[in-house]
């Protein structure tokens, strides 16, 4: 294919003088151009962001801004709702897939004997597989009258929102998660138990702390997952603009999250009125979010990598 | 190897040339139809209110027949859709269940675009509620009063000791303006009122009528075309507390009887020629209006 030609003129180019190698600077350039593209992309989306969503902090008071009511077409933009329905949705999802994940995970790469894990590892990639739109249709027409039966006013909640979206991390969470687990040197583990410790003791104690950051990292992108997610939430979380009152079961209501609303909304608005900067409004918290949450994990693993070098060698 | 892999280089340049092709002949294709349409094909886009959807898909397959040369691409997507895709000119014909809004009107202004209004149908808001609910009449003040969040249990209007949990259709529907007008509202132009914060807003019609089927404390409004008694109840509403509760129906729909009533438009970008006025002269003539009733909705009262 195209390596061949250029094989062919590193190998010319080795045999005579060490001219600059035409073939290696081109291939240097493309990678460079590869790399510094994604830089771009990323600064001329930002750009785009800041250009549609900025008029929204400008124009609407903050006070409204974080007001509790989410009504456009009245020009109510309190974008407090929709926060705490991602936030609600997201947290949720978090709190049954990280524990759900990492079990899973310690049973693959710790415990499960060699058969097991082949054939449960092709299974859990085959969940990533499903389009979440019928995920969220699974929970819209088989989760939602559950919940509802159970005892909630109406299945559309933000549970079953975290529910799908915790299904929909799960494996993120654990092949990345085994991935760590199984980066862990073989020394470690026999050293805990020629300690005497306990198969237990040397996975809680040994390996999880050996795999920490890889784990973190884990549990980051199965977030950077479920917040994002749009379609199936739309589908289940019921799209009422409405603040919980804080109490154990608020987690059983309805809400609206702030992609659900930018994909709701944005087909019937007006290009470059308020509803329309505000949409792109919430663009910009939602990006906001997630990189709060990739710098966070950044620095978690920065210091736990920062520890082992320097403890270590 | 060194054979298998020019193959393979073979075979990608092939399909680069294939893809190349392809988007050429895409490209040059849709030339040639735009050239045809102005001489014997004529293709009329039409998009707007999904209240109207279905309506407007049987008018464009009914068409069919009546002149076999005019192909109509029917879409949904919301009333406010419809007018957006009006004012941006990528339709002929735009379906909506509510007026255009001065607004609306200017932003078409603005790009050169008069609109032109018909009125195609009548549509009844049929308020519905699972089979179950023993609730069967409501009057617009208590509609108002559920919907805006005054009344919370069914208990207070009637019914069983359970939360009401309300339906809406998205803030892009056509029908969730004229719900909020007309209902929560009341009709009055000084009423600020607006939905309770705890409503949830189906994304389409099914989304409501699939919760109320499922869902035995929700309540929600559907036009009267998509409503099927035998899996859900409608609830017969007084517009005041002088008037009967009237149960939405073709007749009292056409009547004016049932208090929520509404017409339903197509808008044209200026005045209609050729094709475009050939069909919605059909619409509106017997033909166009048999179907209308056919669907459940009402037909335009005989001039």
């Amino acid at each position: 294919m195209s390596t061949n030609p250029s094989l062919a003129a590193s190998d010319t180019t080795e045999e005579s003088a060490p001219r600059p190698r035409i073939g290696e600077w081109i291939i240097e350039n493309l990678i460079r151009l590869a790399g510094l593209s994604t830089v771009v992309i990323i600064g001329l989306i930002f750009l785009f962001l800041l250009r549609e969503g900025g008029p929204t902090f400008l124009d609407i008071p903050l006070r409204q801004l974080f007001g509790s009511r989410w009504y456009p077409i009245e020009g109510i933009f309190g974008l407090l709702p929709l926060i705490v329905g991602s936030l609600l949705v997201t947290v949720g999802a978090v709190f049954i897939a990280v524990p759900l994940g990492l079990i899973t995970a310690i049973y693959l790469g710790e415990i499960a004997p060699p058969w097991q894990r082949e054939i449960l590892k092709p299974l859990i990639e085959m969940l990533a597989g499903i389009p979440s739109i019928v995920l969220g249709f699974l929970g819209w027409v088989a989760l939602a009258p559950l919940i509802q039966n159970a005892g909630a006013a109406t299945g559309l909640t933000a549970f079953t929102g975290a529910v799908i979206l915790a299904y929909m991390s799960l494996p993120t969470i654990i092949s990345i998660s085994e991935d760590a687990l199984y980066a862990v040197p073989k020394e470690y583990r026999d050293g805990a138990l020629a300690i005497g410790a306990t198969q237990w003791q040397t996975i809680w104690r040994v390996v999880l702390p050996a795999a920490r950051s890889g784990i973190v990292i884990a549990v980051m992108l199965g977030i950077g997952r479920a917040i994002g997610e749009t379609m199936a939430v739309m589908l289940v979380t019921g799209n009422a603009a409405n603040i919980p009152a804080l109490s154990g079961g608020m987690i059983f209501e309805p809400v609206r999250t702030m992609t659900a609303t930018i994909a709701a909304e944005m087909g019937e608005v007006a290009q470059g009125s308020l509803h329309y900067n505000t949409l792109f409004g919430i663009g910009i918290v939602l990006f906001i979010i997630t990189f709060a949450i990739n710098s966070l994990a950044g620095r978690i693993v920065g210091t736990r990598g920062a520890r082992r070098t320097g403890g270590k060698l | 190897m060194d054979r298998h892999s020019r193959q393979w280089t073979r075979l990608w340049a092939g399909l680069t040339v294939l893809a190349a092709l392809l988007l050429v002949g895409c490209s040059g294709g849709r030339g040639v139809a735009q050239a045809e349409t102005t001489s014997q094909q004529r293709a009329i886009q039409n998009k707007g209110s999904d209240t109207l959807v279905n309506l407007a898909l049987a008018w464009a397959e009914a068409y069919r027949e009546v002149d076999p040369s005019v192909s109509i691409a029917v879409t949904g997507g919301g009333s406010g859709t419809g007018i957006a895709a009006l004012i941006n000119g990528t339709v002929d014909i735009a379906n909506a269940s509510r007026q255009m809004k001065d607004k609306e009107y200017e932003a078409a202004r603005a790009n050169g675009i008069e609109p032109v209004e018909f009125t195609v149908a009548i549509d009844a808001l049929a308020i519905v509620v699972n089979l179950e609910n023993p609730v069967s009449e409501l009057s617009i003040d208590q509609l108002a009063d559920i919907y805006t969040g005054r009344i919370t249990n069914w208990q207070e209007v009637g019914g069983n000791d359970a939360p009401i949990v309300l339906l809406s259709r998205e803030t892009n529907s056509g029908t969730h303006v004229y719900f909020l007008e007309e209902v929560v509202r009341k009709g009055a132009s000084d009423n600020t009122d607006i939905f309770a914060p705890q409503t949830l807003l189906m994304p389409s019609s099914v989304g409501i009528t699939s919760e109320v089927r499922r869902n035995p404390n929700a309540i929600g409004y559907d036009g009267l075309g998509y409503v099927d008694t035998s899996h859900e109840k409608t609830i017969a509403v007084a517009k005041d507390a002088n008037s009967a509760f009237v149960l939405p129906t073709v007749a009292s729909g056409a009547d004016g009887s049932y208090p929520i009533s509404r017409d339903l438009y197509m808008y044209t970008a200026g005045q209609p020629t050729d094709a475009i006025a050939t069909y919605l002269a059909w619409i509106l003539g017997p033909e166009g209006q048999r179907i209308v009733a056919e669907l459940g909705f009402v037909p335009l009262p005989e001039k």
